[in-house]
């Protein structure tokens, strides 16, 4: 990242801890404007945590948060209508429509021309024959969609996606791959994106966060990682930081 | 821009009405809930007073006492229970992190829920008011002003209680559901529904008279059995409302920020 740039989102020194436990251990990193970026990381890495408190959802024991220039959480009614995000341990009301459900968060929003930007992503995202069926009638890539037409309606300009292909198939993750992808070149937006799947951010992201235990184990391009790990694929890489052997080492022997 | 959430949108606030309203005639069961309790007390109570009215003494000129009580009463808990229940439709649904993650603000959250506790009070009373009508030539709309200063205050006292039960569930999850659904019957004895303050033992009727409730069932008494409409008491009740509602308030807020500092808004399981 140039170092002149205004980071869109920057973490600085970031602890949480619950009681005894510590889900996020003092990391830090920032992020350029118009970057993809993947934060992996296992079970209770604190890849989640590190999402909600940038959402401003979770208050942190210590350190900064600073998104488009305003402190998280305390100033997140500056920026949340510049932000949004997908996952799939939160979900839309399954009795209502998914027009009804895209207007309503289209109104909090603010959103001008409800109507007509409801259909461009409803069109967009192959979702215009299901516009009028309960959503909770729909199956599981098709509720992914409507998460992801939710998560575009505002145009944002910071995207932080939490597992957002999780429990999908093949074929339909790798179609909403291809949006998301379409989506930040088209608008010039921030992504963030937490994954379990190598292959997800092997294919989408410039630049990798390698979480364990709440700390950063490794932060770089996804070349660079497999070359200093001396490893073909991400996965790899991630085993070797799971299981405690550094990069350096491993490219040295 | 403020920083604490206290600016207010109608349109954010009427967006989060027409959720509810989507949801209401999404489901006619629902809607059938809203009109079947309030009916089935309204008829057991009526045709209770009927009984002790024809058999002479205090009842016979208490005409109404009964009826009025649990109509009254149920203004005040199913208007608690319409606040809670849409606030647990978006815990239910998994949408809360939906919404806390949108510019949506708490005053607007808690004002949709405050409008929502109406329409649902409404659909459900309504119709068993005029049923009262019907079956014991009962008419509540004939208080006129005195309904509506029974029901400012009633309505009050079940929109402290909500705001309270929706920070107890952000904060604790659906471990505190049950709160929602029976926090509001610590009221049916304390504030006296369908007896007079006079009843308790002394000790007692210095919590009962702290209850903004009970000035109106009193109010209400005064009403039917003496023909007077008591405006003091009135008064007495908003006041002792004004303060629920701060401190409800308060509270609410409270809790929102620890469920914030123990990450519980994103998991609102038990």
């Amino acid at each position: 990242m140039d170092a002149t740039a205004t980071p869109a989102i920057a973490v600085e020194n970031l602890v949480k801890r619950y009681k005894s436990v510590t889900a996020v251990d003092g990391i830090s990193f920032r992020l350029a404007p118009g970057s993809i970026t993947g934060l992996l990381g296992g079970n209770g890495a604190g890849k989640t945590t590190t999402i909600a408190i940038i959402m401003g959802l979770i208050e942190p024991t210590s350190g900064t948060v600073s998104v488009l220039g305003a402190q998280m959480p305390k100033q997140r009614y500056r920026v949340l209508h510049r932000m949004n995000f997908e996952s799939p341990y939160v979900a839309m009301p399954l009795r209502l429509t998914v027009r009804q459900n895209l207007s309503v968060f289209a109104q909090l929003y603010a959103v001008a021309d409800i109507e007509g930007r409801i259909a461009s992503l409803a069109a967009d995202l192959e979702l215009t024959e299901f516009l009028d069926r309960q959503t909770g009638k729909l199956s599981a890539g098709q509720k992914t969609r409507v998460s992801l037409a939710k998560a575009l309606l505002n145009r944002p300009e910071i995207l932080l996606l939490d597992e957002p292909t999780a429990s999908l198939d093949p074929d339909t993750a790798d179609w909403v791959r291809s949006r998301l992808e379409s989506y930040r070149i088209d608008h010039g937006a921030t992504v963030l994106l937490a994954s379990h799947n190598m292959t997800e951010v092997e294919r989408l992201c410039e630049r990798v966060i390698i979480m364990k235990t709440g700390r950063i184990e490794d932060d770089d391009t996804p070349q660079r990682l497999l070359d200093r790990y001396g490893r073909e694929t991400l996965e790899q890489v991630f085993l070797d930081v799971a299981r405690g052997r550094s990069g350096q080492r491993e490219a040295a022997q | 821009m403020n920083d604490v959430g206290l600016e207010f949108s109608v349109n954010r606030v009427a967006a989060m009405v027409r959720r509810y309203w989507y949801l209401l005639r999404s489901s006619w069961p629902r809607v059938l809930d809203l009109v079947y309790w309030p009916t089935v007390q309204m008829l057991m109570w009526g045709f209770l007073q009927l009984y002790v009215t024809q058999n002479g003494g205090l009842f016979a000129r208490a005409t109404g006492v009964f009826i009025g009580a649990v109509l009254l009463w149920d203004i005040l808990f199913r208007g608690q229970i319409g606040f809670s229940i849409s606030f647990l439709e978006e815990m239910w649904s998994r949408n809360l992190g939906n919404l806390m993650m949108s510019p949506l603000r708490p005053i607007e959250f808690i004002a949709s829920l405050m409008i929502m506790s109406i329409v649902r009070l409404l659909i459900g009373m309504v119709p068993v008011t005029l049923l009262a009508v019907a079956f014991f030539g009962f008419n509540l709309w004939s208080l006129g002003f005195a309904l509506a200063a029974f029901f400012v205050n009633l309505i009050l006292t079940s929109w402290s209680i909500g705001i309270f039960v929706a920070g107890l569930l952000l904060r604790n999850g659906m471990g505190a559901e049950s709160m929602a659904w029976t926090i509001m019957f610590l009221f049916l004895p304390l504030a006296c529904v369908y007896y007079p303050v006079a009843v308790l033992p002394h000790w007692l009727q210095y919590i009962a008279w702290a209850l903004p409730p009970t000035y109106v069932f009193e109010g209400m008494r005064a009403l039917l059995i003496d023909h007077v409409f008591r405006a003091d008491l009135m008064l007495e009740a908003l006041a002792f409302n004004i303060v629920l509602f701060a401190i409800a308030s308060l509270a609410f807020l409270k809790l929102l920020q620890s469920a914030r500092v123990q990450g519980s808004l994103l998991q609102t399981g038990e």
